[in-house]
């Protein structure tokens, strides 16, 4: 119990510390700038009690089950005993080989972004200011679905060693030609949606997968190769959210067809029918 | 009393919704594919039991506090009608937020190490130390330039793609001239600046701002804030890494 509270007081602390710059900067101009009382003080200052409690506990919790099991599990799913069994190391690796280490960067990538905060409140904001044609859990998926692809793409290339830049580039090309489809509503939040997908939750779990790959796969240096996986993480989601929109666009006109002129697409079908 | 507990009992709920899909992966994958008992259930469990309230504390807190902040910072902002200031207080946030962030503090200490390695820099404490802080101060005034752009991108309804893709196109350009040991650290420095506490502000900041400047929409303007901090760091972690190998 003693240490328990210890190690709260610890991650308290360092809450404190990385929130103080936010509320310095807030309170600062509040008094020195702007000069008006804040609306619902007390409301706020509650508020910001409940965040740094709650981001304490959060991080205690995840530092003390979820990320020590987290970075074992990528240690021994990366570990060249499990992937080659009995048989004898190879010494280039070969990409299919590795097939449960992409299952579980996906898998982790997925289960990480639906837990990640930030991404709840942007999602919560979007639904907001849309009124509703975003949805929460909509958003919330094809984020992590993004994510997910991402993180899995990002363990193949440190499997076979391509450059991070060719599949960076590419991405930025897919993400440029969907904007130039995509509707203007959507694309500012797609583009949002790649930085808030990498915060608490996903950072080191995805982390320790890259480093453990890049530490234990011949001619990989977990110092160069390690690196970059982020960088998936926060360029797939705004492909998989314009996609997403794309979809629920065409989705709604079909549906919207149907519903305007059933006569229309009778004719249609007919005319497949004979030919 | 009661109305209190079911409205707390339901927002546990739904952060436990949230929080089902890493159980449940990371229990498949440690009895189903490494088939290995799990290690610890209590401490687990405990640990869980406490990223649940966090979450629950944290999503309320959200909405007493980080939300309104943010709108009611634009607003004013706003009615004082400074364009001064309101840029100045963009670029603090964004510096000020990013300076103190713990994962890039942990990143700068990593991207030295590796320079360190590859002889860029000297391998003693005291230069990687500085090489970090320079490090950690490029990404920190990228972010205040990136909000600084954001705000001025809204106030002005210029469209976020031109701005993004231009950004896009420089981060290609410099992948090609920059050190190849800082290509992978500029591009994963863009994912690590957004903190769980600047996003819900700058996105209740950017919004808050669209929404009270006449002619801008919430939607198209309001969001793109979060997008510039996170391609302004490649752009300026890349010419940090030219600039340290020219020097």
């Amino acid at each position: 119990m003693v240490e328990f509270l210890l190690q709260f007081g610890h991650t308290l602390l360092s809450t404190i510390l990385d929130v103080s710059p936010i509320v310095i900067i807030l309170f600062g101009f509040q008094l020195f700038v702007i000069r008006q009382p804040i609306k619902r003080l007390k409301q706020i200052i509650i508020g910001m009690i409940y965040v740094i409690l709650g981001l304490a506990l959060f991080l205690l919790g995840l530092e003390k089950a979820l990320f020590p099991l987290g970075e074992v599990m990528a240690q021994q799913l990366t570990d060249p005993a499990f992937i080659h069994g009995d048989g004898p190391i190879p010494e280039i690796a070969y990409w299919k080989d590795y097939l449960w280490v992409y299952a579980f960067a996906a898998a982790i990538g997925f289960a990480t972004t639906i837990a990640e905060p930030s991404l709840i409140a942007v999602a919560i904001k979007a639904s907001e200011v849309s009124g509703g044609a975003i949805s929460v859990w909509g958003l919330r998926i094809a984020v992590a679905i993004g994510v997910a692809v991402g993180v899995s793409l990002g363990a193949f290339r440190i499997v076979t060693g391509l450059p991070l830049p060719w599949f960076i580039i590419s991405g930025y090309i897919v993400v440029i030609i969907q904007t130039f489809f995509a509707s203007k509503m959507i694309v500012p939040l797609a583009y949002d949606s790649g930085g808030v997908t990498t915060s608490t939750v996903t950072v080191p779990l995805v982390a320790a997968l890259g480093l453990g790959l890049a530490s234990t796969i011949p001619g990989r240096s977990a110092l160069i190769d390690g690196f970059g996986l982020i960088a998936f993480a926060s360029l797939f989601p705004i492909i998989s959210v314009l996609a997403y929109a794309q979809i629920t666009a065409f989705m709604d006109a079909r549906l919207a067809a149907r519903k305007d002129s059933p006569e229309a697409s009778i004719p249609h079908r007919t005319k497949g029918e004979t030919s | 009393m009661m109305a209190g507990i079911t409205a707390l009992l339901k927002m546990m709920a739904s952060s436990a919704r949230d929080l089902a899909p890493i159980v449940v992966v990371v229990g498949f994958f440690q009895l189903a594919v490494l088939q290995q008992p799990l290690p610890d259930i209590w401490g687990l469990a405990g640990g869980v039991l406490l990223v649940l309230m966090g979450l629950t504390l944290f999503m309320q807190g959200l909405d007493l506090a980080l939300f309104p902040l943010g709108e009611s910072m634009a607003g004013a902002f706003a009615n004082k009608g400074s364009l001064f200031w309101i840029l100045t207080f963009a670029f603090a946030l964004g510096f000020g937020t990013t300076a103190a962030e713990p994962s890039l503090t942990a990143v700068a200490a990593e991207a030295a190490r590796i320079a360190a390695e590859g002889n860029v820099v000297e391998n003693t404490e005291a230069a990687r130390a500085e090489y970090a802080l320079l490090l950690r101060l490029t990404v920190a005034i990228s972010v205040g330039i990136a909000l600084l752009v954001g705000v001025i991108r809204i106030l002005k309804g210029w469209p976020v793609q031109y701005l993004i893709i231009s950004g896009y196109a420089s981060v290609v350009v410099l992948t090609f001239f920059a050190p190849e040991n800082i290509v992978g650290i500029a591009y994963d420095a863009g994912g690590v600046t957004t903190s769980t506490i600047t996003v819900p502000l700058v996105t209740a900041l950017g919004v808050g701002l669209a929404h009270v400047i006449k002619g801008r929409n919430p939607m198209i303007d309001g969001f793109g804030l979060i997008a510039f901090a996170s391609l302004t760091p490649m752009i300026f972690v890349m010419a940090f890494g030219m600039l340290w190998a020219a020097l």
